[in-house]
């Protein structure tokens, strides 16, 4: 082990993740989440031509890697005229694939909430639009809470896949230490354990929103 | 107890404040219901009792826009509705404003405290002012005896307790007259009388209300009117005193006969 090489990667490493990877997530994440609720709901709308689109999206997400997609929208779109930045290119990608995993997640959830709510609703004066914003989803965010942290969490280690499309995020800072240094071990062993703490905060953060949603439940 | 909300004096000028006409509904091939009449007064009580799958729910729950039945009409207060056609957005909201509903296994909003389930409605649909609603909703929960339990959440109120809960959110919601599908049937036996005691005292305050219910008791001493409903008709009305008590068709005495069980009380 070189102890030298730890110190003087961890830094930059960690950088990388500061003003890479976590931004990177976070914006994917709520932009790809409310493609999700957008989604859920044209699968749960009733009408077929908009459920059927939705199936189409999420089929097309989750039948190609992400590898693919980010190639396809950083190397090939330039071809069609479309060039994008490295940046909005991974924000595109990672958020298109957020939207078709935990689109799923939410309709489930939605799904979920017994028909009496939706009623209760009804009775007191609300429409349907009020009755999901005020009465269901609040209740179905409660019900995809642990699936939606996995999303987040495959999120952060998903960015790595970023650096092949030139994001400065952590992994790749990781690599252009390494490469000079040839100390490929050590580099991606801090590399690795880096991503390991922001997953392991991102765990107790879900525990605590669980908690705290938890005050109504049983 | 200084609260607003009072029982309104409405009636629809012929001395009833509800009247429905030949309202049928099928689920599929399941007619339920086969041409039902309903008419209940301004202030009184009107006790809705049959077998399941009578059709009794069903006509409750027409009453508030939460079935749509396929032919018949519906008069209440100055709100007329012709079910044979296609209902417009503010129809709907007027016959869901014209009534309010509690349900048989209480419904309420288990994200929100029992001060905002009961003020929802009022604050975000009715828009009235916080501070109106707020006394009106304190001095309902007061009545209840669950004033204490404004902060509570649903879940850790008893069954009764929900149910009261559920009784004021109808109540908060200033409607015409209260609907009741089956309050106390979900309830543990030592729980039925608690609500069934504020249901008297709102009746004796004048409320109007339709009762779905299998407390025959209830039905006798507070109803003004029963309709005893079997495979979607009304086979017998009339004041309790006469159904119960001299039933006229075969059908209501057989019902009346097993609810009162192989003891005969």
């Amino acid at each position: 082990m070189n102890w030298q090489l730890i110190l003087d990667s961890v830094g930059p490493i960690a950088l990388g993740a500061l003003t890479g990877t976590i931004p990177l997530t976070l914006a994917s994440f709520a932009l790809g989440l409310l493609i999700a609720i957008g989604m859920a709901l044209m699968r749960i709308s009733g009408s077929a031509v908009l459920s059927g689109i939705a199936r189409v999206y999420i089929s097309i997400i989750r039948g190609t890697p992400m590898l693919v997609q980010l190639f396809v929208i950083f190397y090939g779109m330039p071809q069609i005229g479309i060039i994008l930045d490295p940046w909005p290119s991974a924000i595109i990608a990672l958020s298109l694939n957020v939207g078709g995993y935990a689109a799923e997640i939410i309709r489930a959830a939605i799904l979920s909430i017994p028909k009496g709510q939706w009623e209760a609703g009804a009775m007191i004066g609300m429409s349907r639009g009020q009755t999901l914003v005020r009465i269901v989803l609040p209740q179905a965010a409660r019900v995809s809470v642990p699936p939606l942290s996995n999303t987040f969490i495959s999120l952060v280690k998903d960015t790595s896949l970023t650096s092949v499309i030139l994001v400065t995020e952590l992994f790749r800072i990781a690599q252009r230490i390494a490469a000079p240094s040839g100390e490929f071990l050590t580099v991606y062993l801090v590399a690795a354990a880096v991503y390991w703490v922001i997953c392991f905060v991102l765990a107790l953060g879900q525990d605590s929103i669980e908690r705290r949603l938890d005050r109504y439940a049983v | 107890m200084p609260s607003e909300i009072a029982p309104p004096p409405s009636d629809l000028g012929s001395g009833l404040l509800l009247r429905a006409r030949g309202l049928h509904k099928s689920f599929g091939d399941n007619h339920v219901l086969r041409g039902v009449d309903l008419d209940i007064a301004p202030g009184s009580v009107h006790a809705l009792i049959g077998p399941s799958g009578s059709g009794k729910t069903t006509v409750l729950r027409s009453l508030n826009g939460l079935e749509s039945p396929e032919a018949g009409t519906l008069e209440i207060g100055e709100l007329a509705i012709d079910f044979s056609s296609s209902r417009t957005r503010a129809e709907r909201a007027a016959l869901h404003r014209a009534s309010a509903m509690v349900f048989q296994q209480h419904q309420l909003f288990p994200h929100l405290s029992v001060l905002g389930n009961v003020t929802i409605g009022p604050l975000r649909v009715q828009r009235r002012s916080r501070d109106e609603v707020m006394t009106d909703a304190l001095a309902l929960l007061e009545r209840v005896g669950l004033r204490e339990k404004a902060d509570a959440f649903p879940s850790s109120l008893s069954g009764g307790q929900q149910q009261r809960v559920g009784i004021v959110r109808a109540l908060a919601l200033a409607p015409s007259m209260l609907l009741f599908d089956e309050p106390t049937s979900s309830l543990d036996p030592e729980l039925v009388g608690e609500v069934l005691a504020v249901m008297t005292e709102l009746a004796q305050e004048g409320w109007t209300m339709a009762v779905v219910t299998h407390e025959l008791g209830f039905a006798r001493e507070v109803a003004d009117q029963v309709s005893f409903f079997d495979e979607g008709v009304v086979v017998e009305r009339g004041a309790p005193e006469r159904v119960f008590g001299d039933p006229q068709k075969e059908r209501t005495k057989r019902f009346l006969q097993r609810l009162r069980g192989p003891f005969g009380h």
